[in-house]
């Protein structure tokens, strides 16, 4: 266990070193001088004597592995720059880090959304193979791998917000906004998940041990969620991990499409305005955030399935 | 009918369907300047915003323009590119992998490493990190999604090339005295490129939605170019007067991805024993 666990932390710190770079080396990957971007991103026009100033003051004449440590250093010092946004001008990080609580939680809402739904239906329809609900389930999950976010998200808005005037169309509040978000974000993922449960869950109920029970002659209910249910539920738990990652990933669109204040439509907008120190705050910390919960799911895993740390 | 459409999602029918639906975009790609009544350029302001009629099937944009005629040119860009996007990323893929896999070693520990940390990152923002870096377009978005997308291939493909690396016929062609290079194009290749072909129209099917999102976001396409992202990203400015612009353009997109995961479930159930056994006991 331990040494799957350090084995796994040795990858991740070689993935955030190389998201550090990648996000340090925006800068000087845009086509172009990096001081003459900033400075005029600033108002200030680009002269030789302005440009050498602006170097020295930023530390852009230096080399570029020692401009790395020490960007490295300040950013792990909590000092991400200022966004260059005209009505910004604002230090990058508190900024980020609110809009992340944004994401995390729509995140959370779809993630929580998905398993409300996939679990139930999943189980349902591998405990009644060939039934309307079984039947149903592939039907719907096929379109629903197949429909976009950018698409669902309008049409719930045009549905549930503008025909039914049910639910607020973009914002962020209290729950009835989050709905629609929640939803056009959660669907793709609980049809994904809910053939994941019921491929486990059929594949549970085919185990001797339920064989066993079945012959103790206990009650049906019980051996579904007692017995198959605890041996389905391993796959699940791998699959939301998964899942919340491309949540964090998807929000972008659904930020997009509802005015939602997280980091996916922060990123957007900033790489739209070419708000350089804005983009790697926010590459920064959606990878941070998304390798960390991967890092997660692999340890909780390998620590609920003995299995996995012999196989590697 | 039901029962006709769950035969289809359950066996080998998936294929057939699906390439049935990817067949007929092909040609309505191909014949577009047949099959759209209007040039999809062509602005008519008269008619702007309205609902669809016997001149304009899918009603008429915020331009006045044909939205029949844009989503049949449409189906011009996203299908070619999309496979494009995945093919270029299937051969550097199935190459590095291949190589990095046939060689071993440190320089695949090298590799690998290096595919683990990209896989590792999330897809869509390393896409995005480098919009931001080369600037939107069609071509750099392309050029993002095939960074992106080769990692799962060249991983895929290095696993199938160690399972095979020893098998006596490489061996034999190793002590006739072929060179490396012949042993993976003539040997090694051919034997390793089926099991990724599932995932070649998977990653179509996610290719062709990428580029549609990225142009969505306004990175990718730019306007006046018919594409259905953008088309969903201009028609949902119109959603309350016209809702015509936005079902249409998703319906195509929609119909193609889920053309593309049907092929590539179907195949992969072909070719995968495994996964036929377990499709099996899912969908009897």
């Amino acid at each position: 266990m331990l040494r799957y666990a350090v084995r796994r932390l040795a990858l991740m710190v070689l993935t955030v070193l190389g998201i550090s770079l990648l996000t340090f080396s925006l800068l000087h990957l845009v086509p172009g001088d990096p001081a003459e971007i900033l400075l005029r991103q600033q108002g200030v026009m680009p002269t030789p004597e302005a440009l050498d100033k602006f170097r020295a003051a930023a530390g852009l004449s230096e080399p570029l592995p020692l401009q790395y440590l020490r960007w490295l250093n300040s950013a792990i010092h909590g000092d991400l720059g200022r966004s260059l946004a005209v009505s910004y001008g604002r230090p990058v990080l508190p900024e980020v880090l609110i809009r992340l609580i944004a994401t995390l939680e729509l995140a959370s809402a779809s993630l929580a959304f998905s398993i409300l739904i996939s679990l139930p239906l999943g189980v349902l329809s591998a405990a009644r193979r060939g039934s309307w609900l079984d039947k149903s389930l592939l039907i719907v999950s096929s379109l629903g791998t197949a429909v976009p976010a950018f698409w669902l998200g309008p049409l719930l808005i045009l549905i549930f917000s503008v025909y039914l005037g049910w639910l607020p169309v973009c914002g962020r509040g209290g729950l009835e906004h989050l709905i629609l978000p929640a939803l056009t974000l959660g669907i793709g993922a609980a049809a994904l998940t809910s053939r994941v449960v019921q491929a486990s869950m059929i594949e549970a109920l085919l185990e001797d041990c339920i064989l066993t029970a079945r012959a103790k002659g206990l009650p049906e209910m019980h051996i579904i969620l007692k017995h198959a249910l605890r041996n389905a539920l391993l796959p699940l738990i791998t699959i939301s991990g998964l899942q919340f990652g491309w949540l964090l990933q998807g929000a972008v669109f659904a930020e997009v499409i509802f005015t939602w204040p997280g980091l996916g439509k922060l990123l957007v907008d900033s790489i739209s305005s070419r708000d350089l120190p804005m983009v790697q705050g926010c590459v920064l910390f959606i990878s941070l955030v998304f390798v960390l919960v991967n890092l997660a799911v692999d340890i909780l895993y390998s620590w609920l399935d003995p299995r996995v740390r012999y196989d590697r | 009918m039901i029962d006709e459409i769950l035969d289809i999602l359950k066996g080998d029918r998936r294929i057939l369907l699906g390439s049935t639906i990817i067949c007929t975009i092909f040609l309505v790609a191909v014949f577009a300047p047949l099959i759209a009544p209007h040039d999809p350029l062509a602005q008519n302001l008269e008619r702007r915003l309205s609902p669809p009629s016997s001149e304009y099937p899918m009603g008429a944009d915020n331009l006045g323009r044909c939205v029949f005629s844009r989503v049949v040119y449409g189906a011009r860009l996203s299908l070619p590119i999309g496979m494009a996007i995945t093919g270029t990323a299937l051969v550097i893929g199935a190459l590095i992998g291949a190589i990095s896999g046939f060689l071993g070693g440190r320089c695949d520990e090298f590799v690998m490493r290096i595919v683990d940390v990209l896989l590792a990152f999330p897809g869509l923002i390393l896409a995005l990190v480098i919009i931001a870096v080369m600037g939107p377009g069609i071509l750099n978005a392309s050029f993002a999604l095939v960074a992106v997308g080769w990692t799962g291939f060249a991983r895929m493909v290095r696993a199938s090339t160690l399972a095979i690396r020893d098998a006596g016929f490489m061996e034999g062609a190793k002590a006739l005295g072929a060179s490396d290079f012949y042993i993976i194009r003539r040997h090694l290749l051919p034997n390793v490129i089926a099991p990724v072909l599932p995932m070649a129209f998977l990653g179509a099917g996610y290719s062709i939605l990428a580029l549609a999102g990225l142009s969505f976001l306004g990175l990718g396409v730019r306007p006046p170019t018919p594409e259905w992202g953008l088309m969903l990203s201009d028609g949902r400015l119109f959603m309350r007067s016209a809702p015509h612009l936005m079902i249409f353009p998703g319906i195509a997109l929609s119909m193609t991805i889920l053309a593309f995961n049907l092929a590539g479930d179907g195949i992969r159930y072909a070719l995968d024993t495994k996964s036929r056994m377990t499709d099996e006991a899912l969908w009897r």
